[in-house]
Order: C-alpha cells, then sequence, then structure tokens
C-alpha cells in the first residue's frame, strides 16, 4: 500500500519533470539554457507584479463603539476662544468727556480735535440739535421694530424722500447703521455666478459684502485706472457667457485707507466700453466733494443716472448715524425686500433720521460749509508740507489727510509703533489729537499704514497751525533714527 | 401644437421653496395632512395667476426692456417673482408708517394705491390703533418720566453722534459707563457695545472662529447670526431646532470625524443658540444644551436679542428665567432695541475675551460708535428696572409684562386658536397656515383699530404662516380685553379657531 503511493508520487513527480523539462529543454535564448524551473521563476515574478499594481484591500470598518467616541471626545482639546493677550492688545483709545466738535476734552483738558470725520462741522450745531430734541419728545429714543412691522415712523419716509431729492434720484433708502450699508446691499444684487471687480483698497464693510455675495471677486491696483482696464479686459475678452451674468464694478469715491479719489470719468468710461455696472461707495465724499456737496458725480460733471448705485454712510459728513442707498426706482424697490440689513433689523432711531433732514437742509442753504472746509485742508496740507520723515499720500480735495512714512520698516506692525508713538505724545504734550490707521486681523487691505488727519470746517487757522506745529515738533523727535 | 409652443413662451419658472416640515415641528404647530393640503392649494392657484399674468407680461411688452442692451437684468425675472407676483398683493399689510412713538397705542398712516398695490401713497389721516406688533416689552418706547429728560441732556452735551469709530475718537464716557453697566447686569466680567445689533453678531462670531473651526447652530437662528457665522469661513452646520439630544449626536460625530476636507481635528467649536425665537416665542432648553457644551467642550454662544430685560424676576434674561449661571455660558450677546427702547447691541464674556475683540473686531474699529443720547437710553432704562433711581417700577414693569403675556396667551388658547409661545414669554405666533387668511386678519383687525403683525415666508417655513403678538408692560388690562375681543372676532371670520374652545393644556415638545 504504501509503496503502490509512493510510486504513484515519484511517477507524479517525474511527469512533472518531463512536462517542465521537455519543451524547452532544448530551447537556448541569448545564450541562456532555459530550464523548466525558469519558466516557474518568470510565472512567479509575473504575479508578484501583478499583485503590486492591484489596489490594496481595506478590510471593511467597524463602526466606532459607544466607548471609543467617548475616548476620542475626551482626548480632543479646542484650541482658546482669544489668542494670548499682548501689551499691543491692551492699548485703550482716550475717553472724550463732551461732544467730539473741533475742541473736545480729554482728561480734564481741553484739546484739538483732528480725529473725528465732522467735515462740515455740524456736531453741537443748535438746529439739529433743536430738531432732535422735537424728534425724541415726539417719537422717543428707539423705533422698537423692523422697518416692515411698523417701526416705519413718516420721518424715515420724509428723510428718505428728502435725500432722493437733493442726490436727484428717484429714490432712495435708509439703513440703521453706516457700515451695515454697503455689506447688505452688494449681496442683495450679487450672487453666485456673477462677476466683481473691485479695488484693492477697499475697505472692511466692502470686503465683507463682497465675500457674503459669493461671486467671483477680481481686485484691480488701488486706484490704478491702468489695471482696471486690463482686468476688465481679461474677463470679458472672448467670453460668451460675460454677456448673460451680471457684472459690477466696486469703488470707494473716497478712499479711508488713503485718502484717494477715484476719477470717475474714467470709471464710466471703462464701465460704458465693458458694460459693466457701477457701485459706488460715497461714506467719505457725500457733502464734501462737488459744488453744492452732492458728490463724486457732481464734481466729475457725470449725470446722476450713469452710476447705477450709491452707497453712502450718514456718519460723517451729515454728523448723524445710519445710511443710505440709492439709484432708480427699480435698484431701491429691490433692497425693500431682499437686503439683510433693512428687512431684518429695527430700522433707524427717528431722532437720527430727522437729525439727517436738518442736516441736509442746512447743507442746501449754507454751501459756503463747503468753501470752508477746502481752504481749511489747502492750509492744512501746506502746513504739513514739509514734515521730517513723513509726507502726504492723500489727494489735494481729500478731507482725510493721509500721512504715511517717508521710509517704511518693512512691517506693518512697526510701521504702526512708530506712528502710535507720534499721536500719542501729540496728545500728551500738545493736547492735539490725532490718529492712525486701524486695521483688524480679519481686514484684507495691504496699503501701507499712516496717520489720519480729519479736516473740518468747524477748525480754525489756529487750530490748523497748532497741528502743523505739534507734528513738526513730535515727528521730529519720534523718527530721529528714521529720516 | 399652438398650446406646446406657448409653453416655450413661458418665462423661467421661479425657484420653489422647500415644504418639508420635520415632524417634531409639525407636532408643535398641529399642522394636520388637510390643511397643508388646503395651504399648498392656494399658493398653487397664486402661483399659477402669477405665471400667467408673467406671460402676458411677456407677450404684450416684448418689445420693452428695463435694461439697456448688454447688460443681464439688474433682477432676473425668477429671483422677484415672489415679490411681484404674491407680496404685492398684501403689500399693504407691512410696511405701515406710524406717525406717533410706537408705544401701545399708535397713529398708522393711512395709504391708498392706485395701481393694485404697487405703489403705496401715504395720505395724511391717522388711525389711532392699539399696538400688539412694536418691540416695547418694558414700555419705554415713548417718552419715560426719568429717561426722557437724561437723554435730552446727554444729546446738548454729546451731540448726536461722534462722526468716529470707538477705537478712534468715539470712546465717550457714557460708553464706558454703559458697558460697565450691563457687565454688571448681565454677571459677566465685561462688555463691548456696538451702534447696531445685527453687526454685533456679523462681525463678532468671524472675529471668535475663523477657517477650520466648526459652527453649530440652531435650525431657527435669526439672518444676523446666519450671515456671521457664513462671514466667518468656518464650516456650518445646523442641528434640530431645540433638541439637546439631536445637538448632542452632531458633537459626537464631528469630533470623532474631524474637518471635512482633511480629517484634522476641529480647531474649535461654537454652538450658537438664542434666548427666545421670535417666530416662535418658545425659549431655549439652555441648561441641557450648557451641559452637553462642557462636556464636549464646546463653546456657547447665546443671542438674547428678545430675553435681556424681558424675562427672569429681575430681567437678567433668560439665563437667571432657567436658573442658568452666567459663568456657563461663554459669550452673551443681546440688544438694546427691545426692552431697552434704544438700539445696538452687547456683547459680555470674559474680560480677556472683550480685551481682545476690542483689538480684533471690525465693527469696534471701523464703524461709528453707537450715537450717546442712545447710550444713555439704556443706562437709565437699565437703572429703572435696577430699581436703583429709587422707585420700584422697574420690578413693576417687570411682574405686569409677566401676568400680561400669561393672561393674554390662556385668553387666546380657550378661545380655540392654536397658538405658539412658552409661558411667562412676551412673545407669542397665532397660526393661521393659509396665505389667504393673512391679509384677511390683518386688514380686518385695522379696520377694528388692533394692528397687529403677520409673518409668512420666507421668514417662516413656507406652510407656517403666522401672526405675532408682542406685549408690552404698557399695556392696561383693558387695552388687554379689547385686542382679545377684536381678534377672537377676526379670527372666527377668517376660520383660524382650528380648536375647540377650552382645549387641555396643548403640550409643546
Amino acid at each position: 500500500m504504501a509503496t503502490a503511493v509512493m510510486n504513484m508520487t515519484t511517477a507524479a513527480l517525474d511527469w512533472v519533470s518531463i512536462a517542465f523539462d521537455a519543451p524547452l529543454a532544448r530551447a537556448v535564448v541569448f545564450g541562456v539554457h532555459i530550464d523548466g524551473h525558469l519558466v516557474v521563476e518568470v510565472l512567479l515574478i509575473a504575479v508578484i507584479l501583478f499583485q503590486l499594481t492591484r489596489k490594496s484591500y481595506k478590510p471593511p470598518k467597524k463602526p466606532l463603539t459607544d466607548k471609543e467616541i467617548d475616548d476620542l471626545c475626551e482626548e480632543w482639546i479646542p484650541e482658546p476662544l482669544h489668542p494670548p493677550i499682548t501689551e499691543e492688545m491692551k492699548a485703550e483709545p482716550p475717553t472724550l468727556e463732551s461732544a467730539a466738535g473741533p475742541h473736545t476734552v480729554i482728561d480734564g483738558k481741553e484739546v484739538v480735535n483732528f480725529a473725528s470725520a465732522n467735515y462740515l462741522g455740524l456736531i453741537g450745531d443748535d438746529k439739529i440739535i433743536d430738531s432732535c430734541v422735537a424728534s425724541l419728545e415726539k417719537y422717543g429714543v428707539g423705533s422698537c421694530g423692523p422697518r416692515g412691522f411698523y417701526g416705519t415712523i413718516d420721518v424715515h419716509l420724509d428723510c428718505e424722500r428728502r435725500i432722493a431729492e437733493f442726490m436727484g434720484t428717484p429714490d432712495s433708502i435708509l439703513y440703521s447703521y453706516g457700515i451695515s450699508t454697503i455689506f447688505s446691499v452688494i449681496p442683495a444684487f450679487c450672487k453666485k455666478g456673477d462677476i466683481i471687480v473691485a479695488d484693492e483698497g477697499v475697505h472692511w464693510g466692502v470686503q465683507n459684502g463682497l465675500y457674503l455675495s459669493r461671486s467671483t471677486v477680481v481686485y484691480f491696483k488701488h486706484n490704478d485706472m491702468a489695471s482696471l482696464e486690463s482686468t476688465l479686459e481679461k474677463l470679458t475678452h472672448g467670453n460668451k457667457q460675460a454677456e448673460k451674468i451680471r457684472r459690477y464694478i466696486v469703488v470707494e469715491a473716497l478712499y479711508q485707507n488713503s485718502g484717494q479719489i477715484t476719477p470717475l470719468n474714467e470709471i464710466v468710461r471703462l464701465k460704458e466700453k465693458y458694460r459693466f455696472r457701477v457701485i459706488l461707495e460715497e461714506s467719505h465724499s457725500f457733502g464734501v466733494l462737488g459744488n453744492t456737496g452732492r458728490g463724486l458725480a457732481e464734481h466729475y460733471g457725470v449725470p446722476i443716472e450713469k452710476i447705477d448705485i450709491i452707497t453712502a454712510s450718514m456718519g460723517n459728513a451729515l454728523a448723524t448715524d445710519g445710511g443710505f442707498c440709492t439709484g432708480s426706482a427699480r435698484v431701491v424697490d429691490h433692497q425693500r425686500l431682499s437686503s439683510s440689513g433693512y428687512v431684518f433689523s429695527a430700522s433707524l432711531p427717528p431722532y437720527l433720521a430727522s437729525a439727517a433732514i436738518a442736516a441736509v437742509d442746512h447743507l442746501e442753504d449754507n454751501p459756503s460749509f463747503l468753501t470752508t472746509l477746502r481752504s481749511n485742508i489747502s492750509l492744512l496740507r501746506e502746513g504739513l508740507s514739509n514734515l521730517p520723515g513723513l509726507t502726504i499720500a492723500s489727494d489735494p480735495l481729500s478731507p482725510i489727510v493721509f500721512l504715511k512714512l517717508k521710509k517704511p520698516t518693512g512691517s506693518s506692525k512697526n510701521d504702526l509703533e512708530l506712528l502710535n508713538k507720534i499721536t500719542e505724545r501729540a496728545l500728551k504734550e500738545d493736547s492735539v489729537f490725532i490718529v492712525s490707521t486701524k486695521r483688524s486681523v480679519l481686514d484684507k487691505c495691504r496699503l501701507p499704514v499712516g496717520i489720519r488727519v480729519f479736516v473740518s470746517a468747524g477748525h480754525t487757522a489756529s487750530d490748523i497751525k497748532k497741528v502743523s506745529d505739534s507734528l513738526q515738533r513730535v515727528a521730529a523727535l519720534v523718527l530721529a533714527e528714521h529720516i | 401644437m399652438s398650446p406646446l409652443l406657448l409653453l416655450l413662451l413661458l418665462p423661467p419658472l421661479p425657484p420653489i421653496p422647500p415644504l418639508a416640515v420635520p415632524r417634531e415641528i409639525r407636532r408643535m404647530v398641529r399642522l394636520t395632512y388637510p390643511t397643508a393640503l388646503i395651504t399648498l392649494l392656494g399658493y398653487g392657484i397664486f402661483f399659477a395667476f402669477g405665471l400667467l399674468r408673467d406671460l402676458f407680461r411677456k407677450l404684450l411688452d416684448w418689445s420693452k426692456s428695463d435694461d439697456p442692451k448688454g447688460y443681464a437684468p439688474i433682477c432676473p425675472a425668477f429671483e422677484d417673482f415672489y415679490t411681484r407676483r404674491i407680496y404685492h398683493r398684501i403689500q399693504d399689510c407691512f410696511g405701515r408708517p406710524i406717525a406717533s412713538a410706537p408705544d401701545a397705542w399708535i397713529d398708522v398712516v393711512e395709504r391708498y394705491s392706485n395701481d393694485n398695490n404697487k405703489t403705496l401713497h401715504r395720505t395724511t389721516n391717522t388711525t389711532r390703533c392699539l399696538n400688539l406688533g412694536s418691540y416695547n416689552y418694558l414700555g419705554f418706547a415713548a417718552g419715560d418720566e426719568y429717561c426722557t429728560p437724561r437723554v435730552i441732556e446727554s444729546l446738548k452735551s454729546y451731540a448726536p453722534t461722534t462722526c468716529s469709530s470707538r477705537a478712534d475718537a468715539g470712546t465717550t464716557k457714557l460708553h464706558t459707563e454703559l458697558e460697565e453697566l450691563i457687565a454688571r447686569f448681565v454677571g459677566k466680567p465685561a462688555a463691548i457695545t456696538f451702534g447696531m445689533g445685527y453687526v454685533t453678531n456679523s462681525s463678532i462670531i468671524p472675529a471668535l472662529v475663523g477657517e477650520g473651526g466648526l459652527i453649530i447652530s440652531d435650525s431657527f437662528n435669526h439672518n444676523s447670526i446666519v450671515n456671521g457665522a457664513r462671514a466667518s469661513g468656518a464650516t456650518v452646520m445646523v442641528f434640530q431646532h431645540n433638541s439637546p439630544s439631536q445637538l448632542e449626536e452632531l458633537l459626537r460625530k464631528q469630533i470623532v470625524k474631524g474637518q471635512p476636507d482633511t480629517g484634522e481635528p476641529w480647531k474649535k467649536i461654537m454652538v450658537i443658540v438664542e434666548g427666545i425665537y421670535s417666530m416662535e416665542g418658545e425659549f431655549s432648553k439652555l441648561p441641557e444644551i450648557v451641559v452637553i457644551c462642557k462636556k464636549y467642550k464646546a463653546y456657547i454662544y447665546l443671542d438674547e436679542a428678545h430675553s435681556i430685560g424681558a424675562v427672569g424676576k429681575s430681567g437678567r434674561g433668560v439665563c437667571e428665567l432657567l436658573g442658568v449661571d452666567p459663568a456657563d455660558v461663554d459669550i452673551m450677546m443681546g440688544t438694546f432695541t427691545k426692552s431697552f427702547g434704544s438700539c445696538g447691541g452687547y456683547i459680555a464674556a470674559s474680560e480677556d475675551i472683550i480685551q481682545y475683540l476690542k483689538y480684533a473686531c471690525p465693527a469696534h474699529l471701523y464703524a461709528t460708535s453707537m450715537s450717546p443720547p442712545a447710550v444713555q437710553q439704556v443706562i437709565s432704562a437699565i437703572t429703572v428696572v435696577l430699581g436703583e433711581d429709587g422707585s420700584n417700577r422697574g420690578a413693576k414693569k417687570l411682574a405686569q409684562i409677566r401676568e400680561s403675556s400669561n393672561f393674554f396667551r390662556s385668553e387666546l388658547q380657550k378661545t380655540g386658536f392654536v397658538v405658539l409661545g412658552d409661558n411667562d414669554s412676551p412673545v407669542m405666533s397665532i397660526m393661521l397656515y393659509n396665505l389667504a387668511k393673512l391679509p384677511a386678519f390683518s386688514r380686518e383687525c385695522l379696520r377694528q383699530n388692533v394692528a397687529v403683525v403677520i409673518v409668512a415666508y420666507p421668514a417662516t417655513p413656507v406652510l407656517l404662516a403666522r401672526a405675532r403678538i408682542c406685549i408690552s408692560a404698557s399695556h392696561t388690562r383693558e387695552d388687554l380685553i379689547r385686542g382679545l375681543k377684536v381678534i377672537s372676532e377676526v379670527g372666527g371670520l377668517v376660520g383660524a379657531k382650528c380648536l375647540p374652545a377650552e382645549p387641555e393644556k396643548i403640550k409643546l415638545d
């Protein structure tokens, strides 16, 4: 029995070896004698290579047990809500003890105030205060509701009509806060798929609006019309789809980050050539530019119908709070249901709306404010023309006189430290209140930082001389190594 | 052949809004299938008529166009379909102007229209109506004997505005006083204030949570929170309204899963809830949510826009009412518009967080500071509520609003309406469901000199239109009884009494 099995096994093995050796026993390839075992080795290598090219097999994941999930949750440690507090973060702004007019009181001392955007000097104006008092007595302070739910008070409607009359547009819409105007207007008209071309120096409110709109945003170099033209050309050249989507150019009339003024006639020419719509942010130019203060369009002599959407904050020249947006009737009507800052928020307090009406009336009756403002600006620019270490970087007509370092240190943080030293010493030693640029960590703007001097029509020649002398002295002291 | 060709001329169809209502919400609002079907039928009829009118407009006006050649329309036809064909029909029920302070009784300005409600024009006539719509919980809207003289004085000393941001020249003594006072009132170490409640949410949330973080917000949260969460760049997820168990499940799953693209662990997780949900009038289940968040180390952000000053024994909001320690809630946010009759918002948190926010928050650095008279109004209002003005008017107002809201709500329920709103909440909603009932209810109430607020899509889900009532401490018992009488009569006419009169107590979960 055992021998039979043995015989069978040997016979099988013999057969296998004959089968392996026989056919190739006489084959000689490249001078190598092919044996049967070579065939087996080649086959093995082929199988190994084949397996290496296959995807690795993952065993199915078993769902985690509750205990495992608990352990993972125990292990996870979140970051703290705020980063460690540095000395820089602890700086507190000075506290005012009286109205923020051309002269104000800080720490019991009277100082000259060049830090409020009070361009027409209307803070403390008697007519405006009287209209506010009448409004307060009639309507109380707050409006206690959004515009759709009994928060519309007749002064709001009067204010909207007055502003539309003043600007020469069919209608306007009021917002309850300056900065929320632009970041509610942009998402109401721009949705995913639209194209927006914006200046890289726009302020945070505009940046937030652009982000919330989810449209494609392309930035062009700050106030550079050649860069704008090339961007527009690139976006529309050969792009058949461009006709069917909405396209916007978003610019500020007077940039608060640099004091530059946008050349509106160029923008309108480009807009008509490439068929874009313009959204113009006039927070710092409304009530300042133009012969009668009607803004950038009047300044350049552009008919107001050519600008599709104009927004502005009333917290600057008009010395009240809130904002407005104006344009064609369709534009304004659309916002009444689809602008989130209008629909979902309480309306502007009525006394601020009556202050706005009084301010616009005042401005229309007394255009002399504008001439005073302009002469103050040129007087100040003369006085600051030769500062050690600082140079004027803003437009000659801008009421924000922007001073930047002649030799920047290379990092915004260090620049700001130097500038803050200048402003602190000016306040402490010369009782002159000026401020430097404030930049939030969330702000995407990368323009150079500087000192901002806000000129008002309420300043006198002696105030202006005081600030020029102070800056001359303090800048020389602080920037001695940096000139 | 021709009917099919006609279809080609149809303008592009407007987007159909979501119709599904989760089961728990359906139970809460007592939505039955017959009601849902009839409401849908109503919407369908409006839709069909709207499309037909759009078709005629296209045929008749095909040569005219609002927009210049070469430009895409600034408002595409389907985007404002709802506005043009449905909202304009009932436009006179919204945005009614008033000519007096938003107190318990208001002068509603009469309007007329010559073109079927498309444009409305004011007249000089006014009707004196009972105001059941304004957010005037403690009655500070009209002049107050303690607040108004001080507000006028501050207006004369500080002017209506500072024309400057808080970080520049906008911080006055009043602002610092207000921040200390509100921190003390709410029970937190420090606070920061802003000129508008909407901007508070939109600019604080991005400063606290950025990319790589997770925001879990309640599905019924306000638009300002949604916008702030979107602007932050973090991943946003929604948990079912007021459901702590679903929140826990979501937290466990997300902590284990990590960030969606990389699988890395989340940098931080923030849960955002509100104190009172103003469309439903119900409180959030704050104690359970706080326990869950502490267990999983998530941060809590509580938005007390409607509850600060209005609920709680001394008016300190939903934490006091539900017995939650303010130290357990990381960030407490609120607004001054509703209970204090002013404008603006605040955030109260630990000193370090507030210090960081003063450094990083864009609204603090760029936006005009809160108007000084409005600041003084809040300071005086809180002084009255705390009783520090030497009288007990504050405690009386709080007791009054609690009694009035409970009385009003129980009477409405007895009459047979489906009423949403928890006990002690000054906001309540009467369910009307059907779009056609809304303007009928609103116009008939106005004819009988009661001003109510109606809400429909998109502020509420499509099938759940309602009328919302806000009670104020300045409503007297007679005012409330008058209001109840009118609402009961009009509700009967309109067919809104879905439940039998004098039912058993409605369970809300």
